[in-house]
């Protein structure tokens, strides 16, 4: 019986809807557009690394030293007698810098993250949001112009110190600037604590502040940590801020006060003078890959574990 | 092959021709069944009702029909199912496939389109650019959904800030728009008053006599009143398909069916 | 009523206390940069003029204006957006539109986090050893808007992906079962309907762009050139190292006119994140479903 309809059936109706259209091959041809847009951000992750070791690659080689890069304060690159690349002062320099930067930044931008989740709503709320997003969005040009012309004058004046451009001031300038990205994302750690959790605490009579230390703070433990190492990310990365601010003298500091110099400034301060293909050229690349792993390392990081957040 | 797809046939609907033919059907989500054993065909022109409690497999099966499965990589079709006898799993332009396949949902969506953009939506996607040509579908399909009256007046406003009936109506206009060979309508009824249910239900008696419907429906008495023939799906199984009013009056192979058009469960 | 016990007094007193804290930690953060942003009006302002915005600096750049900066500003910015927009909202399509949920997936989104966190320096390093070095291009501004289009990639994808994912699936699937393709229906409901979210991606784009300065140091920007530039392959001078520039550079600096360029700069930029800001709030209130 079925042999029997199916041949009648055949005969009579056009399956012609099965024909490939204009619609449909381009639809075929933007899913293959939007896909390389999509692997296009890992192209260039890829390509970032392959380009400054082709040109770091030299360096890597010949001149080297593992003990002496990441050993030898002495950063001596254009030296007449012997050239040295020892970036252990630079090193110095940007974790003295970034370490003073998450002081100031991590108590403030949890703070205030803590005051805009949890005891801010309304307008205020909605005010104080804009407010660090706007603070996000100022060019660290401009933060470095505001410790070279600002900080420093008031450095100088209230510690009584010859030098106002060192470690106090940029990591300062650097914690203003890391806040509120840090405050952003721990808002959003903070705001992904389920309203149920509060409500069952709140309901066993606690209090609004012990509902925050006992019941939120644990739960959004991984998003705040995840916003710390963003912080540091950034503070390690920063670079027109830190050229500016920190005095840019090859020192591995004691005090505050110590005019210091960061990997990252002295890329900046120094690869316009270099020729390319030089030692020191090859050098500064070099410091260049050094940047990029510790920052993908970073950012590697922050990511597992904020992620570990949304799984638990 | 001897099924419940070689049920007995009314004189009228065998001498017509299969539209859409199902053997052997399996759907499972992450090697769940949640629909087997389906073998039956679908006339051109008929009417074709599916009752059934939640959960019995029947939103599944529409889904494998038009090939929404593609869309769901933890839902697994097998068997064979035959549109127009072509089998839809070997179809490359799906596209194609569903433009002939009007779906009407349980829970109306307007798209956040001005209400005629809803209507005018598929004319234009398959190249329908004459205005005047789109005025003439969207006042005919909105009529025909009865909803003309309600919004003529109105048609640049959003289709997704209509009342829920009005979206469902909306959705049915949409779907008529494609001018479907067939169309497959899943639990309408619920989110309309029973006033537009009875007008939309002369509608689809009307339709029926240019294509062929698919009603699913949890509303015994709507199957009866429309449906040439109805299959009873119950727990991811077709357990009987048959003419409509046997499954009310005559004899039923599963008891499970006459309790279940009796109200006795679901 | 209850009767307050010590230990409720006691527990009422610590949440005021510790609401006052964070308060004030609030507002120690936000209170320095008002008093920092009211120094830079308090000292650019008088600086600033029709001739400041409109004219060529003199005199080694201790007078005259910033029109070059400002001009190779804009221009980089638009060459970066002609590369970086459209290529960020295919990147968020695909993301939003298409990608499942698998391990390749996971690996785009960490290169997109990790081209957003990575050092500008770095990308600075990058633009030198491919624009401007392996392409050929010179340092121009081609080279440096395309190391600027890829450091700021991430918040076109980021913004667009947010507001195509905004848009229910229901739709999508209406659409689906009409015989809509993937990309028609992408055309027709989803774009339409996320277009103000992307644009406020792309206005966010633009204020980053706009105030990034290492990027563009080696590989299109110039501490100062006397012609305007005639192609996207000459060099440029730029507002963000203009700043750079006169506050570190060149001696006998008047006090202000730093001032007035860090003031001309971050009203660009703040001005950019407002619009983008109330672009976002004008959307919140305008439900369409």
């Amino acid at each position: 019986m079925e042999n029997n309809t199916s041949a009648k059936v055949s005969a009579g109706i056009d399956p012609g809807f099965d024909q490939l259209n204009r619609d449909w091959y381009i639809d075929k041809a933007v899913q293959v557009l939007v896909f390389i847009g999509g692997i296009s951000a890992i192209v260039f992750i890829i390509g970032i690394f392959v380009f400054i070791s082709k040109e770091g690659y030299g360096f890597l080689v010949g001149e080297f030293n593992f003990k002496e890069f990441f050993f030898s304060p002495n950063w001596r690159p254009t030296s007449e007698s012997k050239e040295t690349f020892g970036i252990l002062a630079l090193i110095a320099g940007t974790a003295s810098v970034t370490g003073l930067a998450m002081l100031v930044a991590i108590p403030f931008s949890l703070g205030t993250a803590i005051f805009i989740a949890e005891f801010s709503s309304g307008k205020t709320r909605e005010f104080l949001k804009i407010t660090v997003e706007l603070l996000a969005a100022i060019p660290s040009v401009v933060w470095g112009f505001i410790g070279l012309a600002i900080m420093n004058p008031i450095i100088i004046q209230t510690f009584n110190v010859p030098v106002g451009l060192n470690v106090l001031n940029a990591g300062i300038i650097l914690g203003l600037m890391a806040a509120p990205i840090m405050t952003s994302i721990a808002e959003d750690a903070l705001k992904a604590v389920p309203d149920r959790y509060r409500e069952a605490a709140e309901a066993m009579g606690a209090t609004r502040w012990q509902v925050i230390y006992k019941v939120v703070l644990p739960a959004a433990k991984n998003g705040l940590l995840g916003a710390v190492l963003l912080g540091v990310g950034r503070g390690f990365g920063e670079t027109m801020a830190v050229l500016m601010a920190t005095g840019h003298s090859i020192n591995i500091p004691t005090s505050v006060f110590d005019s210091v110099r960061a990997l990252t400034a002295t890329i900046a301060a120094e690869l316009g003078e270099t020729a390319a293909g030089s030692p020191h050229y090859q050098a500064l690349f070099t410091i260049g890959i050094f940047l990029f792993v510790i920052t993908f390392i970073i950012n590697l990081v922050a990511d597992l574990v904020v992620r570990g957040v949304r799984k638990g | 092959m001897v099924s419940a797809g070689a049920a007995p046939l009314s004189e009228e609907t065998v001498s017509s021709q299969v539209k859409l033919g199902v053997r052997d059907l399996h759907i499972s989500y992450h090697h769940v069944t949640a629909l087997e054993g389906v073998n039956f065909d679908i006339h051109e022109h008929e009417i074709f009702g599916i009752i059934g409690p939640a959960n019995a497999g029947k939103t599944s099966f529409l889904k494998a029909i038009n090939r929404m499965d593609m869309f769901t990589p933890e839902m697994k079709v097998e068997g064979k199912i035959t549109f127009n006898s072509v089998d839809v799993s070997r179809i490359r332009n799906v596209y194609g496939l569903r433009s002939r396949i009007g779906v009407v949902f349980p829970l109306p969506v307007g798209l956040p389109l001005s209400i005629y953009d809803n209507v005018a939506l598929s004319p234009r996607l398959r190249g329908q650019k004459n205005r005047a040509e789109l005025d003439v579908i969207v006042e005919r399909c909105l009529t025909r959904a009865a909803l003309w009256d309600e919004v003529k007046d109105r048609l640049d406003s959003l289709g997704s800030m209509l009342s829920g009936g009005q979206q469902q109506r909306l959705t049915i206009a949409r779907a008529l728009s494609q001018d479907p060979e067939m169309l497959m309508l899943d639990e309408f009824s619920i989110a309309v008053d029973p006033v537009t249910t009875m007008r939309i239900e002369d509608v689809l008696k009307e339709l029926r006599k240019e294509v062929t419907i698919i009603l699913v429906t949890n509303l015994v008495q709507q199957a009866r009143r429309l449906a040439d023939r109805t299959a009873f799906f119950l727990d991811g199984r077709c357990v009987e398909v048959g003419v409509t009013e046997d499954l009310f009056t005559g004899e039923v192979k599963d008891q499970r069916t006459r309790d279940y058009v009796e109200g006795r469960f679901g | 009523m209850f009767e307050a016990t010590p230990l409720n007094q006691r527990n009422d007193t610590r949440q005021k206390l510790f609401r006052f804290g964070l308060g004030t930690m609030t507002g120690l953060l936000i209170l320095p940069v008002v008093l920092i942003l009211g120094t830079l009006i308090y000292k650019g302002a008088p600086v600033i003029s029709f001739e400041f915005l409109f004219t060529g600096p003199t005199k080694g750049m201790t007078a005259g204006g910033i029109f070059p900066a400002l001009l190779g500003t804009i221009l980089l910015v638009l060459v970066a957006l002609i590369a970086s927009v459209p290529l960020g909202i295919a990147a968020a399509i695909y993301l939003s539109e298409y990608a499942a949920d698998n391990w390749f997936t996971r690996t785009i989104n960490l290169a997109i986090i990790n081209l957003a966190g990575v050092p500008s320096i770095v990308h600075a390093l990058f633009g030198v050893g491919a624009f401007v070095i392996f392409f050929r291009f010179g340092t121009s501004i081609l080279a440096a808007s395309l190391t600027l289009a890829i450091m700021t990639l991430p918040v076109v994808i980021v913004a667009t992906r947010e507001s195509l994912q905004a848009v229910p699936m229901a739709f999508r699937e209406a659409c689906w079962n009409m015989g809509a393709t993937r990309w028609q229906t992408i055309r027709r409901v989803v774009l339409p309907n996320a277009i103000t979210g992307i644009l406020t991606g792309v206005i966010l784009e633009v204020s980053r762009t706009a105030g990034e300065t290492a990027p563009i140091m080696f590989t299109g920007a110039a501490f100062f050139l006397p012609l305007l530039p005639q192609s996207v392959f000459d060099q440029t001078m730029a507002l963000s190292l203009h700043l750079f520039v006169v506050s570190t550079q060149v001696p006998g600096m008047p006090e202000n006119l730093p001032f007035g360029v860090a003031l001309v700069l971050i009203s660009m930029v703040l001005l950019m994140n407002s619009l983008s800001i109330a672009l976002r709030m004008y959307l919140r209130g305008k439900k369409k479903w």
